[in-house]
């Protein structure tokens, strides 16, 4: 932050950068909301559980400022950001790919899930097969369920395909003990 | 002579064949990881977090440890041969190392590097080992009043004085410390800041912290920018091996490197951006060969920066360790590591629990060699890695993500928030936000709030216990310098050069 382009020409207020500043003055906003929200027990005089939220709020409301000062003044975004022009279709294919992806991963289970994000990303970054993707998709859905179900222990909601694989993978261990 | 003996027990520790076996497997996803664009040790280590349910401590701190010193060599693979820094602290090593692999040189910048890594990696590690009991010995005698001033302290270092902006770098770390407090109060039993959602009770996890900036975050950034240009593979040429010559100009960069390095990291303010571009400057001062710098690739303005960053990821162990202050994004997940544990780092560590702190001390030096081997003899295998196609690659990440994720609780919720921070993280890293204090801010808050009821129920309330101690005032001093200084400094600069010939807009 350069405060000293106020004496060149005048400089031109950052609408993204204003608008920035403005969502954290709100999200100050709702820290304070939250913490008089906080019932505070008379017996906890001394540090309550509202003093450390206090100072966050104070602490976000006067940065809050100091960005909206510094939008005001033209702005702190790189050049080259600045520069780049957004791809909002690849960006929003991507974003639909993690909201159908958190939509149906109770209903289909996560690895149909994980294929239909996969094969969305993939076609927001630009790669046009899509039965490839899927292949791949399956793959590493099932590598990263398996993985983390059963080599962590995580456990991860099991639609159809976990379902019939576990029973499947559980029967060939049995085996293989015997 | 102490610290011989614990080592001795250390070694004996890190070299069961299981051990072994940990730091295998850590180094080398370690190494693909920091090869791999989009993808840090720290996500990785918060993915593999659930992991601490599962296996000994020893067993998940020398996989952690090794991911975290292999993605410093793997940074540097990416950074020399696709000129697309993986981390901040290998930015530097871009600026040389792919100038010499354009002009044919990749090879021997590969192998400064590698090697570079290695000895500041150990001379690092051996710094740990015996800096850290002195350090303890240190911290015994530290009050809560003194641990919540040395906390004050490295939240401004982190977020205020590295970075390129104090206001915007303080803004990430309050947004952490908002996420820090979601969740019941430990202390009171109340609830704060849930919104009166339930889901909210038991607090944001680190994981979906970490996962929706890092992940989704990136994954949103990278396809916004479809249109900015790509960078190209430099195909890898060049013997591996490096000349006399080249290894004349190597070894004192690798050793200014790491003393730079070392201690800046140690410092409770870490980053290893600042130690990289100090010893960049060196370098590039005292080289013989000046006129490589900026044009064919300069060998010393590889050797240094890179042993400065590897020595500088060893010193954050330190406080790290010693006194359960983390001070990059890693080893704040590291910390929250520690805590599901139910182990808390800090100057106890180093009698409570000797067999892990010294076990992992010594595999960070089973590591370092395994990895010299991995990152030279094997560099085709990661080259490789990099050919990944950029669609595959994000989706991929994201699988792993949301199953990392949606593990934890198997609640949509989680997914939610993921998609949110996501779209913070795409934000932040278009408008210069640094990352890393959200996750510092979240998971250290709770503890400053922590220590400071504590001083403050000893001294009944006095607030003067924070500037009545010497050490707790000193810290404060600092951490008020750290925030104010550079702004003083730099207008003082300003009135200087702008002296009655100023040119408008010349600044």
């Amino acid at each position: 932050m350069s405060t000293s382009d106020q004496q060149a020409a005048r400089p031109r207020l950052a609408v993204p950068e204003l608008l920035i500043g403005i969502g954290l003055l709100a999200c100050a906003g709702a820290v304070a909301w939250q913490t008089l929200s906080i019932p505070v027990s008379p017996l906890y005089s001394k540090v309550g559980p509202t003093v450390f939220p206090y100072i966050t709020m104070v602490g976000m409301t006067v940065l809050s400022v100091l960005l909206i000062v510094a939008a005001l003044r033209g702005g702190w975004q790189p050049e080259e950001e600045k520069e780049t022009p957004t791809d909002w279709k690849a960006m929003g294919i991507v974003a639909v790919g993690l909201v159908a992806n958190l939509v149906l991963i109770q209903p289909l289970g996560f690895t149909a899930a994980s294929v239909i994000m996969f094969v969305l990303i993939c076609h927001g970054f630009g790669s046009r097969r899509p039965l490839r993707d899927v292949l791949l998709g399956l793959i590493l859905a099932l590598a990263a369920y398996f993985g983390f179900a059963r080599a962590l222990g995580v456990n991860i909601g099991a639609g159809f395909i976990e379902n019939q694989l576990n029973t499947v993978l559980d029967s060939i261990i049995r085996m293989l003990r015997v | 002579m102490e610290t011989l003996g614990h080592l001795a027990h250390g070694f004996s520790v890190a070299f069961t064949p299981v051990n072994l076996m940990w730091c295998l497997l850590g180094t080398t996803l370690g190494t693909a990881i920091g090869v791999l664009p989009g993808l840090g040790p720290a996500l990785t280590i918060a993915l593999l977090l659930p992991i601490t349910y599962q296996v000994a401590p020893e067993a998940s701190f020398i996989l952690f440890a090794g991911i975290y010193y292999g993605a410093m060599y793997g940074g540097s693979t990416t950074s020399i041969l696709l000129n697309t820094p993986g981390e901040s602290a290998t930015i530097v090593t871009a600026l040389e190392g792919n100038r010499m692999a354009r002009s044919g040189r990749g090879g021997a910048a590969l192998a400064t590097s590698a090697i570079g890594s290695f000895v500041a990696g150990t001379l690092g590690t051996l710094g740990v080992a015996f800096l850290a009991p002195v350090v303890v010995k240190f911290a015994l005698s530290f009050g809560p009043a003194e641990y919540f001033s040395l906390m004050v302290l490295a939240f401004i270092t982190v977020s205020a004085v590295l970075g390129s902006s104090s206001v915007r770098g303080l803004t990430s770390l309050f947004a952490g410390f908002v996420i820090g407090m979601i969740g019941v109060d430990l202390q009171t039993g109340q609830p704060r800041f849930t919104f009166g959602m339930s889901q909210l009770l038991d607090g944001v996890d680190v994981i979906v912290v970490a996962v929706g900036l890092f992940a989704v975050g990136e994954t949103l950034y990278m396809a916004s920018r479809r249109y900015a240009g790509k960078d190209e593979i430099v195909p890898l040429r060049g013997s591996l091996y490096m000349t006399a010559a080249e290894w004349a100009r190597s070894w004192k960069a690798w050793l200014r490197g790491t003393l730079l390095g070392f201690p800046i990291g140690a410092l409770p303010a870490g980053g290893a951006e600042i130690p990289t571009f100090l010893s960049y400057a060196i370098e590039k001062k005292l080289s013989k060969h000046k006129e490589e710098f900026g044009t064919v690739g300069a060998i010393e303005g590889v050797a240094g920066p890179e042993a400065a960053n590897n020595a500088s990821a060893a010193g954050v162990l330190v406080p790290m360790l010693t006194l359960g202050l983390p001070t990059s994004a890693t080893a704040a997940i590291m910390l929250s590591a520690f805590q599901s544990y139910g182990i808390n780092p800090g100057p106890m560590l180093f009698m409570t629990q000797a067999n892990l702190v010294w076990g992992l001390i010594a595999s960070l030096f089973i590591a370092n060699v395994i990895l010299v081997i991995l990152n030279l003899p094997l560099i085709g295998l990661w080259v490789r890695l990099l050919k990944i196609p950029a669609p595959q690659l994000y989706a991929g990440i994201l699988v792993f993500a949301t199953v990392g994720t949606y593990g934890i609780s198997q609640s949509p919720t989680d997914l939610v928030i993921l998609s949110l921070l996501g779209a913070a993280g795409c934000l932040m890293r278009r408008f210069d936000f640094p990352t890393a204090p959200v996750i510092i801010g979240m998971i250290l808050w709770p503890l400053a709030e922590a220590q400071f009821r504590r001083a403050m129920t000893i001294s009944n309330g006095d607030w003067s216990v924070f500037y009545k101690h010497p050490l707790s005032l000193t810290l404060l001093t600092l951490a008020f310098i750290g925030l104010v200084g550079p702004h003083i400094y730099a207008y003082v600069e300003r009135r200087r050069l702008r002296g009655p010939e100023h040119v408008p807009g010349d600044a």
